[in-house]
Formats: structure tokens, C-alpha cells, sequence
């Protein structure tokens, strides 16, 4: 490759008008050792790209990716939500039940404390008896 | 698809992606981590890749849309944070004689360009795509590309020069 050929290529490579195979001829020619003088300011350049041509990614290409737990985690929260609900909602019931159960117990010693009240209180009626009799045997003086 | 296929189809580009994450992003860790979360977002619509006519330039346009966003968000600029500090001008000898490298004064100047001119100087110079492929990635037309192209060049020239002639002119 002659020197005017790759200088009128540089020209064209700043203006971005080259081909791709022209770049790749720039390219082969600033890798070589004998780049001339006046054109070794730009060997860097096409150096450093070819640099970079050589990157490579060296980890290892995931093969299965992560699994759609967010799937299998909605569901699980789904059933102890569900169960969360269904057993206060049971206890719940229980507690109704427990809580009619000593409702019932109550009412029921309470009918039998009113019943014994009462044949106390039909026993005490006999002293309206007595107040009845004395009332009348009080008589009034004048003392003057 | 089986993953021997899907392996098939980006090996190829994988290196490209990755080299594409690099030139964006800081660290060779988040370059490496920008490609798996590609590869993997590929691998999850490994369904549909039949439908996609070029699936290497449509893989390019998913990293540099996922580098950019990256940059974006405030991870990126935690990050550079950090890596300003390390990009300290210290001037160790290490350091003095990197600066020496012209090789490294290029990938410096490099990474002082605009991203969308990194992302067309990286496809053109280093993976080499004709225009038209770079327009399926970067979404321009490739006249707005070549401008694009011919001023990163020349600014990398230009600071090349200038680095080159540094106290001496």
C-alpha cells in the first residue's frame, strides 16, 4: 500500500466516508511496524481499536435463568392469606359459641337466684301484716 | 428452543455486546453484568427470537438502551462517584507511565466523548457494522450517523494531537 493511497484514506476516514474495507486496509496498516513518520500520530488510535477488537466475555453465559418465583410466591401468599382468613374466621365462630354457651349458663343460675329471691321476698310479705295491725294502734294527745 | 440453540445464535455477538457495555458504562464488572442481564432478558423471549430478522442487532440496541439507563439512574452516578475518586491525579509513577501509553491517551479520550458517539465509534472502528446496521441500533439515519461518526474521529484526532504536543507548542 503506497503512501499517497493511505493518506487520501485517512482524509476520507475523518470524513467518515470510507467503507468499511478501506478501514480494515487503514487498520492493517498502521499494525504493521513501519508506519510513516508523519502518520504516526494516528497509529495509536488504530492500535487502541484493535485493542478493543480483542475484548472478550470470559463469565459464563447463564443457561437458566432465574425461574418465575415471583409466580410460586403469589401463590403461596394467596394460601396463607386464605388460611390466615379462614382460621380467625373459625376461631371466630368458636368464640361465638363458647360466648353463647356461658350466656345460657348465666341466664340459667340467674333464673334459679330470682326464683329463690322471690320465695324469700313471698315470706316477707307477712310483715305487712304486722305494719298493717300497729299503724292503727297509735293515738294522738294533745297535752296542753 | 433448546439452549444449545439459543447458545448458537449469540455467541457470536455476545463478545460485541459486552464490548459495547464496556465503552458506556465504567467498570468491567457492570459491563460484565449489563451482558447477562441482556443474555438473560434474550433467553426469557427466547420464544420470539425466530420473529426478530437480525437478533444481534436487535441484542445491540438492548444493551445500549440498558448501559444508558443504567447511566441514568443513580447507581451509575454512585458509581462513577467512586470512580472519580480512583481517577484521581495522583501522579504515581504507575500512573505517569500509563500516561506515557499513547495507546491509553486514546482510550482516554475515548471516554470523553458524548455516549451516542461512543456507541457509533465503538460499532464502526472496533465491530465494524456498515451504516446501515449501526442505524438499527442507535435509530438514526445514517447521514445524521457519518456526521456523528467524522466528529468523534476528528475530536479524537485533535486531542491526540494535542496531548502529542503538549508543551512543546
Amino acid at each position: 500500500m503506497e503512501l499517497a493511497n493511505i493518506e487520501k484514506l485517512l482524509d476520507k476516514y475523518f470524513e467518515a466516508t470510507t467503507t468499511v474495507q478501506e478501514e480494515q486496509e487503514l487498520q492493517l496498516y498502521f499494525s504493521q511496524p513501519n508506519v510513516a513518520p508523519h502518520l504516526q500520530e494516528y497509529q495509536p488510535m488504530f492500535q487502541h481499536f484493535a485493542n478493543l477488537q480483542g475484548e472478550q466475555y470470559t463469565k459464563n453465559v447463564p443457561l437458566q435463568p432465574r425461574k418465575n418465583y415471583l409466580k410460586w410466591i403469589s401463590v403461596a401468599a394467596v394460601f396463607v392469606f386464605m388460611s390466615a382468613i379462614g382460621i380467625t374466621y373459625h376461631q371466630d365462630a368458636q368464640d361465638r359459641a363458647a360466648a353463647e354457651l356461658a350466656y345460657l349458663q348465666f341466664k340459667e343460675s340467674m333464673t334459679l337466684v330470682s326464683q329463690s329471691f322471690n320465695t324469700g321476698a313471698s315470706r316477707i310479705n307477712h310483715l305487712t301484716e304486722f305494719s298493717d295491725t300497729t299503724t292503727n294502734k297509735i293515738f294522738i294527745t294533745e297535752n296542753n | 428452543m433448546k439452549q444449545a440453540e439459543f447458545l448458537n445464535i449469540i455467541l457470536p455477538f455476545k463478545d460485541k455486546l459486552y464490548r459495547l457495555a464496556k465503552r458506556l458504562l465504567v467498570s468491567n464488572e457492570e459491563a460484565e453484568d449489563a451482558t447477562q442481564e441482556v443474555l438473560l432478558k434474550l433467553w426469557s423471549k427466547k420464544t420470539k427470537i425466530e420473529a426478530y430478522n437480525n437478533v444481534e442487532a436487535f441484542a445491540m440496541t438492548m444493551t445500549k438502551n440498558y448501559c444508558l439507563d443504567k447511566l441514568k439512574s443513580k447507581q451509575a452516578s454512585n458509581l462513577k462517584l467512586v470512580h472519580s475518586n480512583y481517577k484521581d491525579e495522583h501522579t504515581s509513577l504507575q500512573k505517569e507511565v500509563e500516561l506515557k501509553d499513547s495507546v491509553s491517551i486514546v482510550h482516554q479520550i475515548l471516554e470523553q466523548l458524548p455516549a451516542q458517539q461512543k456507541i457509533i465509534i465503538q460499532l464502526r472502528d472496533v465491530e465494524q457494522y456498515d451504516f446501515e446496521e449501526i442505524a438499527k441500533v442507535v435509530n438514526m439515519n445514517p447521514t445524521a450517523i457519518r456526521v456523528a461518526l467524522s466528529r468523534a474521529r476528528k475530536y479524537v484526532r485533535e486531542e491526540l494531537i494535542k496531548k502529542h504536543n503538549y508543551g512543546v507548542s
